[in-house]
């Protein structure tokens, strides 16, 4: 099986690295366009190699019988601890990292060509095709680690360079702000990441996901064995895990940082903060399926999923910025892959969220990377995120708003349109596990399909006689291309037979559509639509009427329900005033008052002896003397008295 | 007695190739063939060094009765020893080709020579008589050393100081071997080692024998002739006291404790306690109030020296390779700061540290060396001096020496204080009469800059230290 050499996909690691070196390093001296082509032929050769890469697993070397197995292609020890602890750099190639490959260089080659247009003549054009190709390749060695500890590295260095490109305007003082809240509150779930990491090894004993992800490994016995306040050992790393994947996924409560991360160039959203990094933690919580399978862990990230989803759709209603709607988009979008990984079982037709949540994430990063990027045309034609200057927009950029209905259609689960495939079978998984999770992801899906086409309707309908400084105008061929191949995607991506590709157990199962399910998910969205129509096509009272009706709830939608305001409440009333100002008091008197003291006493010791180093060669000798001397008395006496 | 066992002396063998070779042309060449000596003596001392590192096979073997040892460890603190001489010889160029010292540069490298020759033989010595040559040897020559610059500095008044102390430690330590040799009947580490018994008398002869090597060593009391010496002496000569000179020796009282002494291990682990403890304070307090670059480096390596001996009486595998590393190390960094120096004391004749005051604006490039030294020198991590540092505390936690070791850290956070406060005055200090921009001629820059490869990369990969690990049992 594995004679078959796939030692070329180390290119997929390789080639981005280098092109960040050489950007970063060499792109100074380029001129932006020869750094944007040079960065986009690259991911060029990457997206053919990923494409022939996933083609040969998926249809020439993955199969064993009837089961996909995972390949590690590539594994080079680079640590060793002791004993089979290690840490080991490789690529691993299985169903979901497969998937991941494809979807990453698709979106990023996109986004590349994208940007060539988007970004032209903005300072430091270099550095940005520099960071995407740092992004790129910390997102696919993130996807194909074989372990989880070059997950993290990966996982890390994803956070480090999203970082990097939401402050990209370092100029900007919320950029800056946005970036720092961005890592600070990922990391704040990294470190529980970590923790996770580390109890989880420590158990097993390695590191290595063959091990971690086989559900009948010796370890997880001991790790079951071993409870604390109540959770097993296992629970507790497993939950831990989840709280990291839920940083980096923008689950409640820490989906703060996400909406703010908008700072950042438009392409760059498009990539990170929609399609790839954001969905690393359903990735996480993917890989770790066979261990999480049947927990309470899992129980309960089906409910955060769901409340989540619920949660950022409300307050997506009540946004007015384009780009944060789409972040509360992506948040409600993520929430349903979680959820649907939560209300999952394992093997055959009962992992059927399983496969619903890796299909979901294979649609959405189409039609969300599409939105955004049409976001980032509506955008680039009016100079504003506001939707207040915005309307009628249709006749002005008739491929954007073609393309952009599309994506609306697909995110609102429209058939045929790829979303409605992939959301039905959310739906499924989740009616079938538990209804209370299927009511809150069926309201979510409402209002999914309302506030999409209120967004849709306020750009390109709405105030149809707005009269703009300049006449907005469509972007060039290297933007809209982009739109267009994203949009043929996102309309049939959902036609692909998933379940015979991507289970949780490998094997294929028919997968069918439940009437039932499809149908009230297909009344929702339709019902979502129309409420949006009545309100938002032309410009009129009702949505003030309604926001007059219900003031307080808009109030608080739209000020997100004051979870920023908590969670500063908490860091600085609590953690800075009640815990750090005593931990600096403890510092400044305690500690360095201690140091303060040697050094006092060092310096007052120093001076009294240094009369000790006269210069005078006799005294040099009696000192040598009388030091030998003691020594030989001090210890023929110890002797003497040890005898005795 | 075979020939075939002179073949187990290579590294003495090439090393008298090498003296010879530089005596017969420092005398018959003439002055314009001498044109060229510098270089043709490194690049000599280069190709022992290599010859040295490919060709000595560390397998264990003695040699002439046991007179003469040779094992893995003691093969690889030759090896530390070449390079860190090689590093010292590249420092000198500028020095000698002053006017008065161009003309006998040749005596300069002819007595280093023969100084290593002299430690070789103590490293590598199975009886106490090769062992007291061998002392001899590295210690004599020193004095023509330390008094080249007789015309300059204190240098005459530090030869005289440094001869009158070391013929007395030597008297001292003969007088130790003579109650060695009294109570056992042989000279022969072998045979000593398997017939000591439990003796007074023995216990004295140890420790009159430890204070000679305490005195090589500079650890306190024995220290005193130190400061004066380091300071009087040409900065490559202070140098080669500070480093090669104390490593050869802590090396060579490790071997000879760990071969002779098993029997009063519990005597001599207290005793170096008493001496790691005053030496290393004691290095700290002086440091603290020097002004002088070369003095205040001479009670760094003072209290240096105290953490060598750390690991030296932990008395495991692993205290023999901390040993070494921290020796191997411990050349980088002196060299690096001690090289600094020399560029300045060159050019400018400049030792004092406020005269360091505002270094880094007018010349960044030997500030930054500077700085990276006194991090390593320090124990900051990521230079190596940090990984030196935790290995031989390692090794004497290991051995339940725990109050030791926390004392040795309080003095590591003093001993930080003054390696920052030349930082501080490089970086942060004013000074209206900076030092000019100075220009370091293209050996010192090597040797610079091998330095700094060493602090950077000895501590970062961990082959290095493996393989320390790995020769430590064979002595």
């Amino acid at each position: 099986m594995n004679d078959i050499n796939m030692s070329y996909t180390l290119i997929l690691l390789a080639l981005p690295f280098l092109m960040f070196l050489v950007l970063g390093l060499l792109g100074n001296k380029m001129k932006p366009l020869v750094a944007g082509v040079l960065g986009t032929l690259s991911l060029g050769v990457m997206a053919a190699v990923a494409y022939y890469t996933a083609y040969q697993y998926f249809f020439v070397v993955g199969k064993v019988g009837e089961v996909y197995q995972s390949l590690p292609v590539f594994n080079y020890e680079w640590l060793q601890f002791y004993g089979e602890l290690k840490i080991n750099l490789g690529i691993m190639l299985d169903p979901i990292s497969a998937l991941m490959l494809v979807v990453i260089t698709t979106v990023s080659l996109m986004v590349h060509i994208y940007s060539l247009g988007y970004m032209k003549g903005e300072r430091g054009f270099q550095r940005y095709y520099a960071l995407l190709s740092l992004f790129t390749f910390a997102m696919l060695g993130l996807v194909v680690a074989t372990n989880i500890f070059q997950m993290y590295i990966f996982w890390e260095l994803v956070g480090v360079s999203s970082f990097a490109l939401i402050s990209f305007y370092y100029t900007k003082p919320s950029a800056v702000a946005a970036s720092k809240k961005a890592f600070i509150v990922t990391r704040f779930a990294d470190l529980f990441f970590l923790i996770g990491i580390l109890i989880i090894s420590y158990f097993a004993g390695t590191f290595d996901f063959a091990t971690l992800t086989d559900p009948d490994a010796p370890f997880i016995g001991s790790a079951v064995g071993a409870t604390f306040l109540g959770g097993t050992a296992l629970s507790w790393a497993l939950a831990f895990i989840f709280i990291g994947g839920a940083g980096k996924s923008a689950m409640m409560p820490f989906h703060i940082w996400l909406p703010d991360a908008m700072e950042g160039p438009t392409p760059a959203s498009a990539l990170i903060h929609a399609a790839t990094m954001v969905v690393a933690g359903v990735f996480l919580v993917a890989r770790l399926f066979p261990i999480y399978v049947g927990t309470t862990v899992l129980e309960i990230i089906g409910w955060v999923g769901a409340i989540t989803a619920a949660y950022a759709a409300i307050v997506a209603c009540a946004q007015t910025d384009i780009k944060r709607v789409l972040a509360f988009s992506t948040i409600s979008q993520i929430a349903f892959m979680i959820t649907s990984l939560g209300v999952s079982g394992y093997g055959g037709h009962d992992g059927l969220g399983y496969m619903a949540s890796m299909f979901h994430l294979f649609t959405h990063a189409f039609f969300k990377a599409l939105l955004f990027m049409g976001a980032g045309a509506v955008i680039h034609a009016v100079h504003s995120n506001e939707m207040k200057d915005m309307g009628g927009l249709r006749k002005y950029l008739p491929i954007t708003h073609i393309t952009f209905a599309v994506a609306v259609l697909a995110i609102a689960g429209i058939f045929p349109f790829s979303g409605f495939w992939s959301k039905d079978e959310i739906m499924a998984a989740a009616f079938h596990h538990n209804k209370a999770i299927f009511a809150l992801l069926f309201f979510a899906a409402c209002l999914t399909a309302f506030y999409m086409s209120r967004l849709y309707y306020r750009i390109f309908w709405y105030d149809n006689n707005k009269d703009y400084h300049h006449k907005p105008h469509e972007a060039g061929p290297t933007m809209t291309i982009p739109l267009i191949i994203l949009a043929i995607l996102a309309a049939f991506s959902g036609f692909v037979p998933f379940s015979k590709y991507i289970t949780s157990d490998g094997k294929a199962f028919e997968a069918h559509i439940d009437m039932l399910v499809a149908g009230l998910s297909t009344l929702a969205a339709v019902g979502g639509i129309v409420v949006a129509t009545l309100m938002y096509a032309k410009k009129k009272d009702a949505p003030n009427k309604f926001t007059q009706t219900f003031p307080r709830l808009y109030k608080w939608a739209s000020d997100r329900f004051y979870f920023d305001e908590i969670w500063l409440f908490v860091t600085r009333k609590i953690i800075f005033d009640r815990i750090s100002k005593p931990i600096a008091w403890f510092d400044r008197h305690i500690v360095d008052g201690f140091m303060d003291g040697l050094a006092y006493v060092t310096q007052a010791a120093s001076d009294k002896i240094k009369g000790l180093q006269s210069g005078h060669i006799q005294q040099y000798i009696f000192v040598y003397l009388i030091g030998a001397l003691s020594l030989v008395f001090i210890f023929i006496f110890f002797i003497a008295f040890l005898l005795s | 007695m075979k020939l075939s066992e002179y073949l187990l002396m290579k590294p003495e063998l090439s090393l008298i190739v090498v003296f010879l070779l530089l005596i017969f042309y420092d005398l018959f060449a003439s002055e314009k063939a001498k044109k060229h000596y510098f270089p043709v003596a490194c690049g000599l001392f280069l190709v022992h060094t290599i010859v040295c590192f490919f060709f000595c096979v560390p397998d264990s073997a003695t040699a002439f009765g046991g007179m003469y040892i040779t094992g893995p460890a003691q093969i690889t603190i030759k090896h530390v020893l070449n390079i860190g001489l090689f590093l010292i010889f590249l420092q000198a160029n500028t020095w000698l080709s002053r006017p008065d010292t161009i003309f006998k540069r040749g005596e300069f490298f002819m007595l280093t020579i023969l100084t290593l020759l002299g430690m070789y033989l103590m490293v590598s010595s199975g009886n106490f008589l090769l062992f007291f040559i061998g002392l001899e040897m590295a210690s004599l020559p020193v004095a023509a050393l330390v008094a080249f610059d007789k015309y300059r500095h204190h240098s005459a008044e530090a030869g005289a100081k440094y001869i009158f102390n070391a013929v007395f430690s030597s008297a001292v330590m003969i007088f130790g071997i003579s109650f060695i040799y009294g109570a056992c009947g042989t000279l022969y580490f072998a045979e000593l080692g398997a017939n000591m018994l439990y003796d007074p008398l023995l216990i004295m002869g140890m420790i009159f024998f430890m204070c000679g090597l305490f005195f090589k060593i500079a650890l306190v009391p024995f220290h005193l002739w130190a400061a004066d010496v380091y300071e009087g002496s040409p900065t490559n000569v202070t140098l080669y006291l500070s480093t090669i000179s104390k490593g050869a020796a802590a090396f060579a009282l490790m071997a000879i404790l760990y071969k002779v002494f098993p029997v009063l291990s519990n005597v001599w682990v207290d005793v170096i306690s008493i001496i790691i403890m005053l030496t290393i304070l004691v290095g700290n307090l002086f440091a603290l109030r020097q002004k002088n670059m070369k003095r205040f480096l001479a009670f760094s390596s003072i209290s240096q020296a105290g953490y060598i001996m750390l690991s030296v009486f932990s008395g495991t595998s692993l205290g023999m390779s901390a040993t070494i590393y921290f020796i191997f190390v411990y050349v980088f960094s002196n060299l690096a700061a001690f090289g600094v120096i020399t560029a300045i004391e060159n050019k400018t004749g400049k030792v004092n540290m406020d005269d360091y005051n505002g270094l880094y604006y007018t010349n960044p490039k030997l500030a930054l060396a500077m700085m990276i030294a006194m991090f390593s020198l320090g124990g900051i991590p990521p230079t190596a001096g940090f990984f030196s540092k935790f290995f031989v505390f390692i090794a004497a936690m290991d051995q339940g020496h725990t109050f030791l070791v926390f004392f040795a850290l309080i003095n590591t956070v003093i001993s930080l204080f003054y390696y920052l406060l030349v930082v501080k005055a490089m970086f942060i200090k004013k000074n209206n009469s900076p030092i000019e921009c100075v220009k370091t001629d293209g050996y010192l820059k090597a040797s610079l800059v091998l330095s700094m490869i060493g602090i950077g990369l000895v501590g970062l990969v961990s082959c290095i230290y493996e393989y320390f690990a790995s020769v430590s049992f064979g002595i």
